[in-house]
């Protein structure tokens, strides 16, 4: 009976999957872009002459790191309306 | 003691405020259900044969476009899509002359389809000026118009001369800082080769998001959030890496230093050097195009949800709808600027990635 009223559920299933699958991706794009954050303000603090450099390359970083998580938004849009 | 009961009365006021735009509302009815925002989403973002402005008093305010298609069956036709019926019919075909329908739901791109005997046959060749063709006309005529008045200043002086003002100034600045920060210290000496492709990449991108962004004519269309247009810069970059790669390139994919047990039996490191030359150029398609869609998607979402509120209905509708008006405008300005950032380090991160790659196809052994 419940796998019954799975199956019959499936729609919902597809959207409860890729709400879940989002916020997974947040938790890596955060954690990642977090990481990035605090080593570039460690670094600056210690030598604070290099400080537009390593902003720049920090910005490039978490671009780079945000592509990633945007994959899975991609996904997640396309399982939500397709 | 007088700015305490200052300060009181005016949170005060602030926390009146929502109740009273709930008073407000509570006189007009909803006679709608709901809010489609599906609708709104991929009504702003897709493409369409004709531009949807605005509503005004209740009409909506359209462009027509011109639809130039070529058909198997009776050659080329050239027809406005005002030709076409508004509301789709039971099979959900929007009729238009010859025997011609648009297959699909209302201010949706669909498929121009034909009426052959009795059943339904695409088009072949479809080069209609579509609303996100218009708005790359009007963003190239944009960015000739801003690009080529400082070069023009460049011709008309000479190098000594004392540096331009104004808009030209402006101009020079930008694209000197582009060109130094982000070719020439990836580049080097190979700079001047490739800059025209590199700059020319960067103020397109820049322009078309800065279009997207923009909510009103002649902004308001989104072409970086089309992967078609993405898809076609990443094949730019893709061809001028690999055509103008010098044999180390090759050899380093093919042949990569690495312990030959990896290369000889099964070429491991040469089959996922050889996905990497084809995963980059996908990869920077699909980063502008999910920056760009995302961030329209928000803020679309986010001004649509002071509507989908009121549209609750009753007064729990209307007090959420009037508290979270406030919330919504704060968050749809800070939504804007982070926007306008996204648009410059998108065009940045595509650019520099472009150079960073054309550098790694010209390498020398060391």
């Amino acid at each position: 009976m419940t796998s019954l009223a799975i199956l019959m559920a499936a729609d919902a299933l597809a959207k409860l999957g890729a709400t879940v699958g989002g916020g997974l991706a947040v938790i890596g794009a955060g954690i990642g872009i977090g990481k990035i954050g605090g080593q570039a303000m460690d670094a600056m603090a210690r030598q604070p002459e290099m400080q537009s450099k390593l902003q720049s390359s920090m910005i490039v970083a978490a671009a780079l790191v945000e592509g990633a998580t945007f994959f899975t938004l991609i996904i997640s849009i396309l399982a939500l309306f397709v | 003691m007088k700015y305490r009961i200052k300060s009181y009365l005016i949170l005060l006021t602030l926390m009146v405020l929502p109740i009273m735009t709930a008073y407000a509302q509570g006189e007009q009815s909803e006679e709608k259900g709901g809010v489609h925002l599906k609708e709104i989403l991929f009504g702003h973002v897709q493409d369409s044969y004709q531009w949807h402005i605005t509503d005004f008093n209740g009409k909506p305010v359209i462009i027509h476009l011109p639809m130039i298609f070529y058909s198997q069956t009776s050659g080329f036709h050239v027809m406005c899509s005002s030709q076409f019926e508004h509301e789709p019919n039971s099979e959900l075909l929007r009729e238009g002359p010859d025997g011609f329908y648009i297959q699909g739901a209302e201010d949706e791109k669909g498929r121009i389809v034909e009426k052959v005997g009795s059943e339904l046959q695409p088009v072949c060749f479809d080069i209609s000026i579509t609303k996100q063709v218009c708005v790359l006309f009007i963003d190239a005529i944009l960015l000739l118009i801003c690009i080529l008045i400082p070069a023009r200043w460049c011709k008309t002086h000479k190098v000594d001369d004392p540096a331009p003002k104004g808009f030209t100034g402006m101009m020079h600045m930008f694209i000197m800082s582009t060109y130094n920060d982000l070719i020439k210290s990836t580049l080097g000496e190979k700079a001047d080769k490739y800059a025209p492709y590199l700059l020319t990449c960067f103020f397109f991108i820049f322009t078309a998001n800065l279009m997207g962004v923009m909510p009103f004519p002649p902004g308001g269309g989104n072409i970086t959030g089309n992967i078609a247009v993405t898809a076609f810069l990443a094949l730019c970059t893709f061809l001028l890496t690999n055509v103008t790669g010098n044999g180390h390139y090759w050899r380093e994919i093919f042949w990569p230093e690495v312990p030959t047990w990896l290369k000889c039996p099964v070429p491991l490191m040469p089959i996922i050097e050889l996905f990497g030359v084809f995963i980059k150029p996908i990869v920077l398609m699909v980063r502008l195009f999910a920056n760009m869609l995302a961030g329209h998607a928000i803020a679309i979402s986010l001004s649509c949800m002071i509507f989908i509120m009121f549209a609750l209905g009753g007064w729990m509708g209307n007090l959420l709808g009037g508290v979270i008006t406030p919330v919504s405008v704060l968050m749809s300005i800070f939504m804007m600027f982070l926007e306008l950032l996204v648009c410059y380090i998108q065009a940045m991160v595509f650019t520099l990635l472009s150079a960073i790659y054309i550098n790694m196809s010209h390498s020398h052994a060391e």
